[in-house]
């Protein structure tokens, strides 16, 4: 019993988070950045923060992921971290070679009025910057925001650095999110079914879920390269799937260079997914037999097995994009989604989440943390959890079956090669939704409600 | 050991009274240690005859955690030690946490220690307490008693009442003290009896009235204490007389800092505004 602690009744807390449903503004600026064909992200700030953002995702996708850091020490926290970071970028260039450096700050940085621009200028400067190399840059302190904050800023650090304008050509820019990298190769493939041709910001397909080959490569082939992201600027418009992770980097794009952009949810579950294809249909695209296919092989599964999910009820915990999305598909399942929190800060969740789950009678809060949900899980029990793997702690507490999704997850497989996203990815949902459900009922059912057939 | 900070507004004069008023106590036998925490490095210019000082935070920059205390002190007027914290230059990185750096490697050095047989420490600290490394002085015990420069100017006296709301916070937690106000004269009209009001409602003294006068800046412009400069100058025995009193001050008091409209208030009966 981990969380026996945990009081049923809950008290309004101001100064006190318990383990917060987020992590730092870094984690979700490396994430971006790695989409990147040949990019480092590089972390100005001490070697703990480093350490921490690496090892969240090294732990959450079982790959080696490398950033570099300018080691602050008690010196650089007093002098500013210019010296560190000019060193840093010699030595960058000089051994790993990559074509894109990808700076984020950290709280430190931040806190002692660092001027990245300034000193990126200055290497440049004194030509520690080899020609054909770029460095794109991002303020990401974590005491503002969220893992999601950090992922749009540097999404947005991103068209800073590299858009170009240009004659308006036919291809569509897509931000697809803080989602896994198999997410980012269903949206590729759904947009190519479609016909058009997809720009991704950016695309961690290929980089984090690579094969073993035998050998290490430092940049694998996967990412968005440079030359493509040079084209966001005079692409048609801009599809941004979910406005907390996506919308910044969009609007950017649509401000300087004119190129209209759209915000769609995530495109998880039946009508999310359903909106993204219609909006790539808008675009030119043309809905094939096979997007045709998909979707009708969901909505049998769908009716199939729809008995199960009826009035069960759900809590989630995750990211707000996700969120929304979740909480509309699982409602457009019969599921009765009854408690829903987020660590990321954001007033519009609420009201997001309500709409999604066409009721006000249901517990949201952003900002909030895995401590209250287990106090409303304990008051409102739960048939089914979805969130991370810091949920494991409820689910086990309280025996109530969870499906892991979002970031982290450090526990299980298969976030790595398979879609949230799309009708593939609504399917794979069902399946494992479906999965814990239905062992929780044979295990738990009384022998004369023993089915052999469900 | 007394340990002794100087707060007040920027520019009051807080380095050149805390240099003489440690010329004087010098001058009259007294071991004493100036901790200069202002990135500027001025503080101990004129106890050092000129800026001669390497600070504490270029000697870690330069050689690493591996300093040695005679690197970072330097002996000035009559055998006064004088460190000073130093800093970043102006608009970049953390002149605060340059200060808690570099006063806890003196203390972990053993500048402190008993076998320097010190009888004084002086902290010299910059302009307005802007964040919590300029409060380091006064933190955990470091200084024990404050002394606030200030003047007949009403940002001066702004100053002050927010440096004491400053000290009621460390003194709640500590043993920090206000010893009193130094009113380093501006010749604004009422001065002394508007700083010996102001001294009153905040329940301390005004310890000293420092006159204005030019010896002061002729001094300066030698690189010279008033004491050094010209020993039987008035402005000089008036430095002694601060010292003295200082050194016999028996009156360390928690302030009670002054509401605004309070503070204004006084300004207009004492005739400033008129």
């Amino acid at each position: 019993m981990l969380l026996r602690h945990t009081p049923d009744t809950i008290i309004e807390r101001e100064a006190l988070t318990v383990q917060p449903a987020k992590t730092c503004q870094p984690v979700g600026a490396m994430y971006a950045a790695l989409g990147i064909h040949r990019c480092l992200p590089h972390s100005h700030g001490s070697q703990g923060c480093c350490a921490y953002h690496r090892s969240s995702l090294t732990r959450h996708y079982k790959e080696p992921v490398m950033a570099g850091t300018s080691s602050f020490t008690e010196g650089a926290s007093v002098f500013g971290g210019q010296a560190n970071l000019l060193e840093a970028i010699t030595n960058i260039f000089t051994l790993y070679n990559p074509d894109v450096l990808a700076i984020h700050t950290t709280c430190l940085s931040e806190t002692i009025g660092d001027d990245v621009p300034q000193i990126v200028a200055k290497a440049r400067e004194e030509g520690r910057v080899p020609e054909g190399k770029y460095i794109i840059r991002a303020s990401t302190p974590s005491y503002i925001g969220s893992h999601v904050i950090g992922y749009a800023n540097m999404v947005k650090g991103i068209v800073e650095g590299f858009s170009e304008r240009g004659k308006t050509g036919r291809h569509v820019n897509i931000i697809p999110g803080f989602v896994e990298p198999p997410d980012m190769a269903e949206i590729k493939r759904l947009a190519k079914l479609t016909g058009i041709d997809p720009v991704l910001l950016t695309d961690t397909s290929g980089v984090l879920n690579g094969p073993q080959t035998g050998h290490y490569e430092m940049y694998p082939k996967g990412g968005t390269t440079i030359d493509n992201l040079k084209r966001t600027g005079y692409a048609k418009a801009t599809i941004a799937l979910g406005p907390i992770a996506s919308g910044l980097g969009a609007k950017f794009i649509d401000t300087k260079y004119g190129v209209p952009c759209e915000t769609l949810n995530l495109p998880i579950g039946i009508r999310a997914t359903d909106k993204f294809v219609e909006a790539l249909k808008r675009l030119g695209g043309v809905i094939d037999d096979e997007i045709e296919y998909e979707r009708g092989q969901l909505m049998d599964a769908v009716t199939d097995m729809q008995q199960y999910f009826y009035q069960k009820k759900v809590a989630l915990v995750g990211d707000p994009d996700q969120l929304v999305s979740f909480t509309e598909f699982l409602t457009d399942l019969g599921f009765s989604v009854r408690h829903v929190i987020t660590g990321t800060p954001g007033k519009k969740f609420v009201g997001r989440i309500k709409d999604a789950a066409g009721t006000d009678q249901i517990n949201v809060r952003e900002a909030s943390d895995y401590f209250y949900l287990h106090q409303l899980i304990k008051n409102e029990k739960v048939d089914l959890i979805i969130g991370n793997t810091y949920a494991k702690y409820i689910s086990r507490d309280m025996d109530i079956p969870l499906v892991r999704t979002g970031f982290p997850i450090y526990d299980r497989i298969g976030h790595q090669y398979f879609p949230t996203v799309g009708y593939k990815g609504a399917l794979l949902l069902i399946e494992k939704i479906l999965g814990v459900l239905m062992d929780h009922q044979d295990r738990y059912c009384p022998e004369e409600q023993f089915e052999l057939v469900m | 050991m007394r340990k002794v900070a100087i707060y007040g507004k920027g520019g009051i004069g807080k380095s050149t009274t805390t240099q003489n008023t440690v010329a004087g106590l010098a001058e009259a036998g007294k071991n004493v240690m100036v901790v200069g925490c202002d990135p500027k490095a001025d503080s101990t210019r004129l106890l050092l005859g000129g800026l001669a000082q390497k600070t504490v935070l270029d000697t870690l920059r330069e050689e690493g955690e591996d300093v040695e205390l005679d690197d970072i002190r330097k002996t000035g007027f009559k055998r006064t030690i004088c460190v000073e914290s130093g800093g970043p230059e102006p608009g970049v990185g953390c002149a605060g946490r340059g200060i808690i750096t570099s006063i806890n490697l003196l203390e972990q050095l053993g500048a402190y220690s008993e076998s320097e047989k010190l009888d004084y420490v002086f902290y010299d600290v910059l302009g307005d307490v802007v964040c919590g490394g300029f409060a380091m002085p006064i933190r955990e015990g470091k200084a024990e008693e404050i002394y606030i420069v200030v003047s007949g100017e009403m940002m001066a006296m702004y100053a002050a009442n927010n440096i004491c709301k400053g000290i009621v916070k460390f003194a709640e937690a500590g043993v920090v003290r206000l010893g009193g106000l130094i009113c380093n004269s501006r010749k604004c009209d009422n001065e002394k009896e508007l700083i010996q009001a102001f001294a009153e409602k905040l329940g301390t003294q005004m310890i000293h009235f420092v006159p204005r006068d030019n010896t002061v800046q002729k001094a300066e412009i030698n690189r010279k204490t008033v004491i050094e400069f010209d020993p039987t100058h008035t402005q000089a025995d008036e430095y002694r007389m601060l010292s003295r009193k200082i050194d016999e001050n028996r009156m360390f008091i928690v302030p009670k800092p002054m509401h605004t409209d309070d503070l204004e208030k006084l300004l207009i009966d004492y005739g400033i505004a008129n």
